[in-house]
């Protein structure tokens, strides 16, 4: 019982905490790429108590509301993903966390919200097929869906996977929303968007959105983590060079439309996960 | 409590998102507003962010004579900026008209239809100019009961 709650207070802090300061490097790896000092490693945290504190502006209850059900969302997925609940389960509450943010915005007309939300339900669209595929990869190998025994499989999965973990980085890049992915929302696309999915939620509200985000960041990185569940050297090895792979992509990849992302997200991610379904399958 | 809000201010000053509004200027204020934007100045060590967006704004830059067609669009962008929010008025236009204060169309300087806090005069200013007065401005963030800015609906 009192493991249970540690473990809960964990993944309710850990979210937060992990995902504010892998924001924060993420920023400082920019701007060192080009050429610029960058901010503080604690500035993600500096935004969010700055917008925390300033003044509520609502376009629409409907938005704050969908807020709080996105922030929910987010944290029971990591809450549920610390209890070593079952992968589906986590990956089916998280889904239910994006849909809130896509209605929250759909829920107010200015024009930029709109289509930042139609593009964000496009990009659920394009990444929640593959990360279900990867959730089968993990079952065909091990038998089971639950997180305790994925942890406790003596070999490294990545080795048995290797396909469906290059298929796991495209549904990570969409959610980190990295360039090229970036076409919901993002702070380089003013012109185009101004500020796309994010653009009618304002002070305290925003900041739910990007803790929220935050968490959905610690979910996944976590989800990279099962790749080498064998030694903690070989998780934080893999998951280094994922992160800087990632921060890497975005700054040499320019946003594309959602066309090319759906069919080409799909049409290489779908091929290298049968690849090695059909692989496990047989092997 | 006290203390909270002293932390909360130094944490605004911190984290600054502009919102960068040209009033009808001839442009070259606004060539070296962006010119601060730019790597070379890198302005997010200090964690200033560049935002379209009023709604994410802390602090608005505005250059620029204001007229009768452009007025209700400022009071506008200022409405719907969430408080505490920080006017900086920048170039000679957009303190009092500059050359253009005479002319039929011209309301007058930015003062005329929201409350500015901070004024950076020049034909342009230098970037160098504007970020002093964008640095005077997050001292006015750090220290609210300084602001003469109060909330005004359009």
């Amino acid at each position: 019982m009192t493991e249970t709650a540690v473990l809960i207070l964990c993944g309710l802090i850990a979210g937060p905490v992990v995902g504010g300061l892998v924001s924060g490097l993420d920023r400082i790896l920019t701007a060192r790429m080009q050429s610029r000092i960058g901010p503080p490693l604690l500035q993600p945290f500096f935004d969010v108590v700055k917008l925390l504190a300033k003044e509520p502006l609502v376009v629409n209850v409907w938005q704050a509301f969908c807020a709080y059900c996105y922030i929910a969302a987010a944290s029971i997925a990591l809450v549920l993903f610390f209890l070593q609940s079952d992968l589906l389960l986590i990956f089916f509450v998280q889904a239910v966390g994006a849909v809130f943010l896509v209605v929250g915005a759909l829920s107010s007309t200015s024009p930029y919200s709109q289509i930042g939300a139609h593009r964000e339900l496009l990009q659920i669209l394009s990444y929640e097929p593959l990360l279900v595929l990867v959730v089968v990869g993990f079952y065909l190998e091990t038998g089971s869906f639950k997180l305790t025994d994925i942890y406790a499989w003596p070999h490294p999965m990545l080795l048995k996977l290797p396909f469906l973990f290059i298929v796991l980085g495209y549904a990570l890049t969409i959610k980190l929303r990295k360039s090229p992915f970036d076409l919901s929302t993002c702070h380089h696309a003013h012109q185009e968007l101004v500020k796309g999915l994010l653009t009618d939620y304002s002070g305290p509200f925003l900041a739910l959105t990007e803790i929220g985000h935050w968490f959905e960041v610690v979910l996944m990185l976590g989800v990279c983590t099962l790749f080498w569940a064998t030694s903690w050297i070989g998780m934080a090895v893999l998951l280094a060079v994922t992160y800087f792979l990632e921060v890497l992509v975005d700054n040499v990849t320019s946003r594309m439309n959602w066309r090319w992302m759906l069919s080409y997200v799909w049409g290489v991610g779908l091929t290298l996960s049968l690849v090695n379904l059909i692989w496990l399958h047989q092997g | 409590m006290q203390g909270i809000k002293r932390f909360i201010n130094q944490l605004r000053a911190k984290s600054p998102w502009l919102l960068h509004f040209d009033c009808g200027s001839c442009n070259g204020c606004d060539i070296e507003i962006l010119a601060c934007l730019t790597p070379v100045y890198d302005v997010e060590r200090f964690g200033i962010i560049h935002v379209g967006n009023p709604f994410h704004a802390d602090l608005l830059l505005t250059s620029g004579t204001v007229n009768h067609r452009n007025k209700k669009v400022l009071a506008n962008l200022y409405s719907q900026m969430p408080s505490p929010k920080i006017v900086v008025a920048i170039g000679a236009c957009g303190l009092s008209g500059g050359i253009f204060r005479e002319a039929y169309n011209v309301v007058g300087g930015i003062d005329k239809v929201i409350p500015v806090d901070v004024y950076v005069p020049g034909c342009p200013p230098k970037p160098e100019a504007i970020i002093d007065g964008v640095v005077l401005g997050l001292g006015k963030l750090q220290a609210p009961q300084e602001r003469n800015g109060e909330r005004k609906e359009a």
